[in-house]
């Protein structure tokens, strides 16, 4: 176990580093550097301007030393500019003060300045991550459950009429894009003159213009600050507020709804599949013949094991849905991860870029190790070795 | 003129009838679902062999299946109608089915011909038992013949795509066209778009570019995936050893490729990192096997969150560096080497025919290899204009390579889990002991035994890189922002919403509909292969 974890954990040193520094290369070709300039610099810079302004900075110097820069293991660079001012990496591409130190890289915790927020990228990450994961803990909430309950219910009486409706279902669901069933979510319910928002107002079922927002901005609000729960210690106040006060049914429904439903689909498949195993087993048999009811059997006998896949495919699904919040978070206009991604790119912020595509990455092996490992501890029939 | 409304005067005397077998048929659905959690789902037999079930289940199903039926046929009569009125008597519906008169003859004569055959046809034929899989069949042609009549022979579209049409931004369906000529189709049937283009041929249109690139960038990475991923599975032992003609071969295409790269002018730490590179991956064929590489290389790419890596690769920036093409310049390699291999390890063995067919079919593919990669006025034009008959847009080029090399990695790992399970069969061993060469063995005993999950597989890719295609087109990536596809639509139709769904609605229904054609499709297929 011990052996196989280093190496797995060596492996991913070594993808994360070759990852970053793909990543690296691409935002420091030149015509992405002289976007970087002109959009930080104005749009009307001549050739000259873009090219001092990018050595003043330090971009015109080889890729494999600017990359060992932002990993910590080179010194950073201080470069006298055309203007007189000396400038440093470490000081956020700035002036440098008494007190800049010669190395800033990850290693030492420094993530860089981002261009577009003009605040440091750990300040961006953190703030952005937290966002993105309440979202994702209300899909997971939503997701999950629903998806096992539709799984073992199809899975257990397999070939029924049941089974074969929520096949069919899942099917759709998997067929359905982010960007399709948000699209129709918002035009079915978040219009005030199309959809059932209309419909429902004109008959008196709801006083509200419309049912649910198209917009998730309010859910990531700051809190305010006479913000209170009394029956909550005052530490905890903050994270009440961020999880469950400022995200509402109104506002959060529909983004929630739409990446779920795009994952349910596969889970509650691979559920299906191996409830409807485990069902044929010959322990189920021999429960049946005994005379256990069936609802007996589902519960006590065939669930525990019918969930161990599903939980595999679980845990690979998480870096599946990252595409899908990046897609929501545009659409619903939510300013999480995936809103910082898309503007990231948008403006060639390589610092932002390298940082959010470290945190993707990782989020794509350890969810990978996390499924390996708890597939063994799940399934005593698999050994590591 | 006045507006159109959905139905028109066939909704008249329909729409009420159409309404009541709907309430029918969802309330015996209801029950059916209900009633199967409580009623067992069979009772034995009897005395003829046939299933009896319980009295009520059995009721219950029959007047599902009735109003189904019933709610099909008069779904069908409202094209059918719209078909022979139009817009007078069928409205909107009815305008539509009419300008896809083309496409429902065929696809009346298509299955017709495909149900009265079936038997002949093998897998394709059995399709046509399963439920399913004909409605997937269905729905996938339906869009092909759309893409055909309408994208290419310009049948189906009411107006030109890209032509704005004043005072008609945002209009709702059936609205008639404003300063409508005698000669123009008189009104914009799903009504107009943010930039007053008609919705309706903007679709038909955008059809055509997804029908075309999803199924080819598809198969292109098959072709990467296979091609890498059987021997990977294949090989478990080192293929190269110090000294061997093989290892000779590696070294000098290593040398080749850094070579290149000096030419095109790449920076000095880079050609040291690509020369580390190229000895590690030397040593680890000689050392270890060419499944740790390749394996190392798919898990890294799969590692990237695919939004990311479009974002990286599909920017107009890069596109001004030339990677696209460089990138198009190896992954287009693979389809050639992939034939070249397959024939040339079939007709090894019979030289009179070995040189005709081999070197026909190579010089041929190298053709359209070149003709595909090479265009005027970007980093690779290689082929003479002349000789140059494909002529690849640089925004769709820089898609495609980009949507290829997101699924090859999958295919690759899918490839070679299957050569994995399959190698230790006994037909393998016995085509070994006969003496046959890898390749041969690779392509002609192992690859036709994993063409069942490979199929199946195809179809379901083909959806995936179609959603693919959305994703882009819905972060503006790649095509032009006036390009008429789905992706692309939606993106300009998301920002008015809730003020006018209906431009975006269109294409993402369009879309969802071809890919659950596709799973669909796929579920029939892996039906009916699992059923013999």
């Amino acid at each position: 176990m011990g052996i196989f974890l280093i190496r797995r954990i060596s492996l991913m040193l070594l993808t994360a580093l070759s990852l970053t520094f793909i990543v690296f290369v691409m935002t420091n070709l030149q015509p992405n550097l002289e976007k970087l300039a002109k959009t930080q610099g104005n749009f009307r810079m001549s050739e000259a301007e873009v090219s001092s302004y990018l050595r003043d900075r330090g971009f015109e110097r080889p890729v494999t030393l600017k990359y060992g820069e932002w990993l910590g293991v080179v010194p950073s660079y201080r470069i006298e500019g055309r203007d007189g001012e000396t400038r440093s990496r470490c000081s956020a591409h700035g002036v440098i003060q008494s007190n800049t130190p010669r190395y800033c890289g990850i290693i030492q915790g420094y993530w860089g300045q981002s261009w577009v927020f003009k605040e440091p990228v750990a300040n961006v990450i953190a703030k952005r991550l937290s966002a993105t994961g309440v979202l994702m803990l209300w899909v997971f909430l939503v997701m999950i459950p629903s998806a096992l309950f539709l799984g073992v219910l199809a899975g257990m009486k397999e070939g029924s009429r049941l089974d074969r409706t929520l096949s069919t279902g899942a099917i759709a669901t998997t067929a359905t894009p982010e960007y399709v069933s948000g699209v129709v979510f918002i035009a079915l319910l978040a219009s005030s003159k199309f959809g059932l928002s209309p419909l429902f107002s004109s008959l008196g079922w709801s006083d509200k213009r419309i049912l649910f927002k198209g917009s998730a901005t309010s859910a990531a609000k700051e809190i305010p600050a006479d913000y209170d729960v009394y029956w909550l210690p005052d530490f905890l106040e903050g994270f009440w507020w961020k999880v469950a006060e400022a995200p509402t049914l109104e506002n959060f429904m529909l983004p929630v709804l739409t990446i779920a439903l795009y994952g349910m689909g596969y889970i509650a498949r691979m559920t299906r599949a191996s409830m409807a195993e485990v069902m044929t087993s010959q322990y189920i048999r021999t429960a049946r013949l005994k005379g256990v009811n069936f609802k007996n059997i589902v519960i006590k006998h065939a669930l525990r094991n019918a969930l161990i896949a599903p939980f595999t495919v679980i845990m690979l699904q998480i870096p599946w849905l990252l595409t899908g919040v990046v897609i929501v978070e545009t659409l619903f206009n939510f300013k999480g991860l995936g809103f910082a991604l898309v503007q990231a790119a948008g403006n060639n912020d390589i610092d932002l870029l390298l940082a959010v595509s470290v945190v993707s990455v990782i989020v794509v092996l350890v969810t990978q190790l996390i499924s390996d490992i708890g597939y063994v501890f799940l399934n005593p029939r698999i050994s590591i070795s | 003129m006045e507006a159109l409304t959905w139905t028109g005067n066939v909704g008249g005397f329909l729409n009420p009838i159409l309404g009541i077998f709907l309430l029918i048929l969802l309330v015996g659905f209801m029950l059916q679902l209900i009633s199967g959690l409580f009623i067992p789902s069979a009772r034995g037999y009897d005395a003829d062999g046939s299933l009896m079930e319980h009295p009520f289940t059995a009721k219950i199903n029959l007047a599902v299946s009735i109003s189904f039926g019933l709610f099909v046929g008069v779904s069908l009569l409202y094209l059918v109608l719209g078909m022979i009125f139009g817009l007078e008597g069928g409205g909107i519906v009815g305008g539509i089915s009419k300008q896809l008169t083309p496409v429902w003859l065929t696809l009346i004569l298509i299955f017709v011909f495909s149900v009265a055959f079936k038997r002949k046809l093998g897998l394709y034929g059995k399709l046509f038992d399963s439920p399913v899989g004909m409605v997937g069949l269905g729905l996938i042609l339906f869009w092909v013949l759309v893409a055909i009549f309408g994208g290419i022979f310009d049948m189906i579209v009411t107006h030109n795509e890209l032509s704005q049409v004043s005072g008609m931004k945002n209009k709702l369906p059936g609205t008639p066209m404003r300063g409508a000529e005698g000669t123009d189709f008189q009104y914009f049937l799903l009504g107009g778009d943010g930039l007053a283009r008609d919705v309706f041929s903007r679709a038909v249109k955008g059809s055509a570019i997804v029908i075309v690139v999803a199924p080819l960038a598809t198969l292109f990475a098959f072709m990467v995936g296979i091609t890498l991923g059987i021997p990977a599975g294949y090989y478990s032992d080192p293929i190269l050893e110090f000294g061997n003609r093989a290892f000779l071969i590696a070294c000098i295409v290593g040398a080749l490729f850094i070579s290149l790269l000096t030419f095109l002018g790449a920076a000095v730490d880079i050609i040291i990192l690509l020369i580390l590179m190229v000895v590690l991956i030397l040593w680890l064929l000689v050392k270890s096997s060419l499944d740790t590489v390749l394996s190392f290389l798919a898990n890294l790419i799969l590692a990237f969150p695919v939004i990311l890596l479009f974002f990286l690769l599909v920017t107009p920036e890069i596109v001004k560096t030339g990677l696209p093409n460089y990138m198009a310049l190896i992954l287009f390699f693979f389809p050639v080497v992939f034939l070249t291999v397959l024939l040339n390890s079939k007709y090894h063995t019979r030289p009179d025919v070995r040189l005709w067919i081999v070197g026909g079919v190579t010089v041929l593919s190298m053709w359209v290899y070149l003709s595909m990669i090479s265009e005027p006025d970007t980093a690779i034009h290689i082929l003479p204009i002349p000789l140059d008959f494909i002529s690849m847009p640089p925004e769709i080029l820089v898609v495609f390579v980009s949507v290829v090399f997101v699924n090859s990695p999958t295919v690759f790992r899918i490839v070679r889990g299957l050569t994995l399970d399959i190698k230790s069969r006994d037909y393998v061993a016995a085509a070994q002991t006969r003496g046959e060469r890898g390749w041969y063995i690779m392509l002609w005993e192992i690859l036709p035994n994993v063409r069942g999950p490979l199929i199946v597989d195809f179809c379901l890719r083909i959806g995936y890189t179609t959603i693919l295609l959305g994703t882009l087109g819905f972060f503006g990536l790649g095509l032009e922002s006036e390009s008429p596809d789905w992706g692309t639509t939606i993106n300009a139709g998301r920002r008015l919403l809730s003020i006018a769904p209906i431009p975006a609605l269109v294409p993402a229904i369009a879309l969802m509909s071809l890919v659950l054609g596709l799973n669909l499709l796929a579920d029939g297929l892996r039906e009916e292969s699992l059923r013999d």
